[in-house]
């Protein structure tokens, strides 16, 4: 997992609210069994039309969004299905980062889990941001150890959790980090299966047909 | 005496392994123990390779199933069923992935396959006070049961198969009472659909819910579900009742359920899984279940839904933050502001998804369907929610009362509830659907999908528009 800690870029606007997975990823770009691939399924039923064609009224289609690298959006960003997919295209695309008031619960674990940062913002702020985009002011910085927010003359700050942030800044390989508390796994599932033994592994039964 | 505890710090706190910062509060982050897991063909396949990369393998394979659910036609005979190369390739490594790291999988041609959330409990594998974290957003069905269910991306599948744990952050916690008695004609889903409807697609977010209150004490195992499945529509991570006699009498006996001896231990501990009177919650709210009528979606997110004898709301009278999403809604949908509901024809009819294809659901819809006829010019399906659903249906002659009122009686799969098979829906077709998410381009790219119960379902499918069940429950079908 690639690390953040700090980056510029252009940041489109996408303010709708309940923007979900299947509008991120689409399930026609579901059906490998690797991550590749995953960059042309981004918002690709509003990037492009049923015939193929570019939709140029689509903000990421604009010629000043070619890189877009940060993403504005509206609130309960990424609701839905679980698909990691939607995190993985972002990355594939070149986002970095959204800066939003709220997401899908499922989405926020798997953009953090692949060093996508989220930015939560109470959404008067997202508003403030979204209004000086509009003037022109179109690239952004964000410094994640500084944590905090450049656009042109203005700073602002933003909070976000201490774990996350750190995981994100090192891009850590959590299982590793897990598994160095392994010992402590097997005592806790000894005792507890003991305790509760009916919650041992259930035996293979053919009395469903 | 310790200060009283919701039925979900009950339940985490039994699961908790290590804190990471010993708050103990909503946020806490801790290690959390994982009793089961179910993967599916299309979110675990990465995970897997993940496994293999790093040389892991499984903590505890026999806590894992495997099901194929997501990408298999429903074609009646599976042979002949379609599949993509794609999905013929998530299918055969699933199976691989079984064979390799001992993992138990259903693969179509098993007597036992279906939708994970309906294969799960019918198999008694989903027992109170449990935590079960799946790769798909509906897990938060087995909330049912009491236990702790929720939706995980792939990442975190490889976590817990490596691990048997998931790093986890505690929730909040919000109650939902629902009190008095559902009128005639009125689910499960359409209380769902209420709530969701009066908090929004994110009231929930952040917190587990626990629903509460004698409506739900009301309703059998199955309603229960339904809700429990739905909440994740409207935010909730968790979705969480507190389980009973009915619970316990809807395990016993089921393949996996544990044995007798074991049974009647357990049953001791699941009596004391309930919230402590006087338990905090960080959110209240309360309905009367008799104000609740059947529910239809308009628009493209679940909380744009209105009663079955409404009409599409007029973007003007709409706040203002709500508008631009109604005005796209609106136009995505095809539809006008103020139009009837009742008037919106419809061209599919579509019964089935792990929110609403349960033995109970079928014999609803049937009821609706026993001497009436599809209208013509709607192609109307229905795909049990399992293998063994769709068996017990047909011992018990549903599956007849479906085909002679023109059904189409498919095999199980989650198929068109988010159309990753062959069952999509057309540009611009409109489908009255019996599944859990009316999101643009969800049941094929232009496809309009309208949420209901399963008879709200059948009822549509036989008037050839969205329709009011309860005028249809009431008159006498010809036979």
């Amino acid at each position: 997992m690639k690390g953040f800690v700090r980056e510029t870029g252009r940041v489109a606007a996408m303010p709708g609210a309940n923007i979900d997975t299947d509008v991120i990823m689409p399930k026609a770009f579901l059906k490998g069994i690797d991550r590749s691939g995953l960059a042309v399924g981004l918002f690709h039923d509003l990037r492009f039309d049923e015939t193929g064609a570019v939709r140029s009224d689509f903000i990421l289609n604009r010629p000043d969004m070619a890189d877009a690298r940060f993403l504005l959006v509206g609130p309960n960003f990424g609701c839905g299905s679980s698909r990691e997919h939607a995190v993985w295209g972002m990355l594939q695309y070149g986002i970095r980062g959204i800066i939003g008031s709220s997401y899908g619960a499922i989405f926020a674990d798997n953009a953090a889990n692949n060093g996508l940062l989220l930015l939560s913002l109470p959404v008067a702020e997202v508003a403030a941001l979204a209004a000086q985009l509009k003037g022109g002011a179109g690239d952004m910085t964000i410094d994640l150890e500084a944590q905090r927010i450049e656009t042109g003359a203005q700073i602002a700050g933003f909070d976000i959790d201490p774990a996350t942030r750190r995981a994100l800044m090192l891009g850590l390989d959590r299982i590793g980090e897990t598994l160095t508390h392994a010992d402590r796994i097997r005592a806790f599932e000894e005792a507890y299966l003991a305790r509760k033994p009916w919650l041992m592994d259930a035996g293979s039964d053919e009395r469903l047909s | 005496m310790s200060a009283p505890k919701t039925l979900y710090d009950k339940i985490v706190d039994e699961h908790r392994i290590l804190s990471f910062d010993e708050s103990g509060g909503a946020g806490e982050r801790l290690l959390l123990y994982i009793d089961r897991t179910v993967l599916n063909e299309y979110t675990s396949p990465q995970a897997f390779s993940g496994l293999r990369a790093a040389g892991r393998t499984p903590w505890r394979p026999a806590a894992s199933l495997g099901v194929v659910d997501h990408v298999n036609s429903t074609n009646p005979d599976r042979e002949a069923g379609q599949l993509d190369d794609g999905a013929r390739r998530q299918i055969e490594y699933l199976g691989e992935n079984g064979r390799d790291f001992g993992i138990e999988i259903f693969d179509l041609f098993d007597p036992r396959q279906g939708i994970e959330h309906v294969v799960m409990p019918e198999l008694g594998l989903v027992l109170p006070g449990m935590v079960i974290a799946a790769g798909d957003s509906h897990s938060t069905t087995y909330g049912a049961f009491g236990v702790v269910g929720f939706g995980i991306g792939t990442s975190d599948i490889e976590h817990l198969l490596a691990t048997q744990t998931l790093v986890y952050r505690r929730l909040k916690t919000m109650r939902i009472t629902v009190d008095g008695t559902l009128a005639p004609g009125v689910t499960a889903k359409d209380l769902i659909m209420e709530v969701i409807r009066r908090i929004g697609a994110d009231g929930a977010a952040g917190h587990a819910v626990e629903f509460a209150g004698d409506a739900i004490a009301a309703l059998g195992v199955e309603a229960r579900m339904t809700i429990c499945n739905m909440a994740v529509e409207c935010g909730a991570r968790v979705a969480l009742m507190a389980p009973d006699d009915k619970v316990a009498a809807y395990i016993e006996g089921c393949p996996r359920a544990p044995s007798a001896g074991l049974f009647a231990r357990a049953r001791i501990e699941w009596d004391a899984l309930r919230s402590d009177p006087g338990a905090r919650f960080d959110k209240e709210l309360s309905l009367s279940a008799g104000d609740i009528p059947p529910m239809v979606s308009w628009g493209t997110s679940p909380d744009q839904s209105l009663a079955i004898t409404g009409r599409v709301p007029d973007p003007d009278d709409l706040p203002p933050e709500r508008r631009a999403d109604a005005v796209r809604a609106m136009a995505y949908m095809g539809l006008a502001p103020n139009m009837a509901l009742q008037e919106i024809a419809i061209d599919r009819a579509f019964i089935g998804s792990c929110t609403n294809a349960r033995l109970s659901d079928l014999r609803d819809a049937a009821e609706i369907l026993r001497g009436r006829k599809v209208a013509p010019g709607v192609r109307a399906m229905i795909s049990p929610g399992s293998s063994h659903v769709r068996s017990l249906a047909e011992a018990e002659g549903i599956d007849r009362v479906f085909v002679e009122a023109g059904f189409e009686w498919r095999r199980s799969g989650c198929s068109l509830c988010l159309a990753m098979n062959d069952d999509s829906l057309a540009p611009g077709e409109r489908c009255a659907s019996s599944t859990n998410r009316n999101f643009e381009g969800r049941q094929g790219i232009g496809g309009r999908t309208h949420l209901m119960s399963p008879a709200m379902v059948a009822a549509a499918a036989v008037t050839g528009r969205l329709a009011d069940v309860r005028t249809l429950a009431a008159a006498e079908p010809a036979r």
